[in-house]
């Protein structure tokens, strides 16, 4: 089956694609197990093109990349490129599609994966535009899931953090609906998730969303954090005290569901208490090398 | 005291455009003092369709696809007359198109849009619904904010 040409948002992708994508996933994981020696990329070259900084989504898409037999092409950081000589984001996405097979972006602006996707013959995969999408995240999220859950219709997955902001959660929270798990919304007042990010997912889908305003994840099967961001708020005795209402701590955690998967896209900073990191709930760091898997995956089946 | 504004001998009439939202119509016709040929804008007529309403008659101006979509975002359910020889040849109500292309400036500061030469792109929710989602930035708007 055939996935779509470009990835730039989850919106694109049908319940099939996304299919397509876990189930590759799992072979991909399989492959990496066995060391098995994979071609599918052989002799094409990947370029990444972070714009913005990156830790995650560009080494493992550079290592997955790589796995598949691509050299990579790549700047470390924008300060040391033509961007700081004023070049264009169109004219370095051209100049880009003439050296190389297939474009990873992430970049500040809503919208620039797609019109990279525009310009270059080549395919893009969208790593992030600004506060809109990030779907290669959600699609290794939503293979965590499955892969922890063995499924992910009709799971209690709640959704705690800014999730006003979180491009994360919004992608995320589109899968989930897809997928037909029911939400639970948990923000701080001000960060909730905007009315037309659920009503969309409930008039599309049907999902079943509910927001709570108190940390209760009794009913969680999974509990999928994000950063609360101090800079959003302009009183930063309110940020301060906002974040210790939503840490996760071990207290938090009491009376949870004994195979709760707790979840986060990393990077964290303090909204999870060490003591947590240990417990048997915490699932973030599996999470984040699932990266690898996916976006082999992703990357093999596009048309390259 | 009936308003009597003299008829117009080859243009448009737009009518039906809700009360206040006249001079709008004139800047989306780009429509200033250095305009030549004859205007009338009339403000708060009364309409049994719409309570209130504004007119507006343009000597010599035919209007465009892109024009007629424009006026749609801000007067949904205005009526255009095509005259010809002070007669009206033509008559239609304007609709909210499926689509906008190249219509508006996307409202999202962030979009890439305002940073790059970039033709918009702005497509309808559902038939329902008077949102527009920019095919960019994917984030949805109300016609009448597209205009702002």
């Amino acid at each position: 089956m055939e996935f779509v040409k470009d990835l730039i948002s989850i919106r694109d992708l049908e319940k099939k694609h996304i299919d397509l994508i876990l189930k590759k996933s799992s072979e991909m994981e399989q492959a990496l197990k066995e060391k098995k020696k994979l071609s599918s990329l052989g002799g094409k070259v990947v370029a990444t093109l972070f714009f913005e900084p990156s830790t995650r989504t560009r080494l493992s898409f550079q290592s997955a990349a790589m796995r598949l037999g691509a050299k990579v092409l790549s700047f470390e950081n924008v300060g040391v490129s033509s961007i700081v000589k004023g070049e264009t984001f169109s004219d370095t996405i051209r100049m880009v599609d003439g050296y190389s097979d297939l474009i990873v972006v992430r970049h500040a602006n809503e919208g620039s994966a797609r019109y990279a996707a525009q310009l270059a013959d080549h395919p893009v995969i969208n790593g992030g535009d600004g506060g809109n999408q990030h779907p290669t995240q959600t699609l290794l999220d939503m293979y965590t899931i499955k892969r922890a859950k063995k499924k992910i219709e009709g799971l209690n997955v709640t959704l705690l953090g800014d999730l006003k902001h979180a491009r994360t959660m919004r992608s995320l929270m589109h899968g989930l609906g897809m997928y037909g798990a029911n939400v639970t919304l948990i923000a701080p007042k001000g960060l909730e998730m905007s009315r037309e990010v659920i009503n969309e997912v409930k008039d599309r889908f049907g999902a079943k969303v509910e927001e709570k305003s108190k940390m209760d994840f009794s009913g969680a099967d999974v509990l999928y954090l994000c950063r609360i961001q101090k800079e959003r708020f302009s009183d930063q005795y309110e940020a301060e005290k906002v974040q210790k209402e939503f840490r996760i701590t071990a207290d938090a955690i009491k009376g949870v569901k004994d195979d709760l998967i707790i979840m986060h896209p990393l990077p964290k900073v303090d909204e999870v208490a060490p003591e947590v990191d240990q417990s048997k709930y915490a699932y973030y760091y599996e999470q984040a090398r699932m990266g690898i898997p996916v976006r082999m995956a992703i990357m093999d089946s596009m048309v390259v | 005291m009936p308003l009597v504004v003299e008829k117009i001998e080859n243009g448009t009439v737009i009518d039906h455009i809700p009360a206040g939202l006249g001079l709008k119509v004139l800047e989306i016709l780009k429509i200033d003092r250095t305009y030549g040929a004859r205007v009338a804008l009339m403000m708060n007529v009364p309409s049994k369709k719409i309570g209130k309403k504004d007119i507006v008659k343009v000597e010599g101006k035919q209007l465009d696809e892109k024009a007629v979509n424009r006026i749609a975002l801000v007067a949904p359910n205005a009526t255009l007359n095509i005259i010809r020889k002070a007669n009206v040849v033509e008559k239609k109500v304007v609709q909210l198109p499926k689509e906008l292309l190249g219509v508006s400036k996307c409202p999202n500061p962030q979009c890439i849009t305002n940073l790059e030469p970039i033709e918009t792109i702005f497509r309808m929710e559902n038939s329902k619904s008077s949102k527009y989602r920019c095919g960019f930035c994917e984030m949805a708007f109300e016609a009448n904010e597209l205009l702002l």
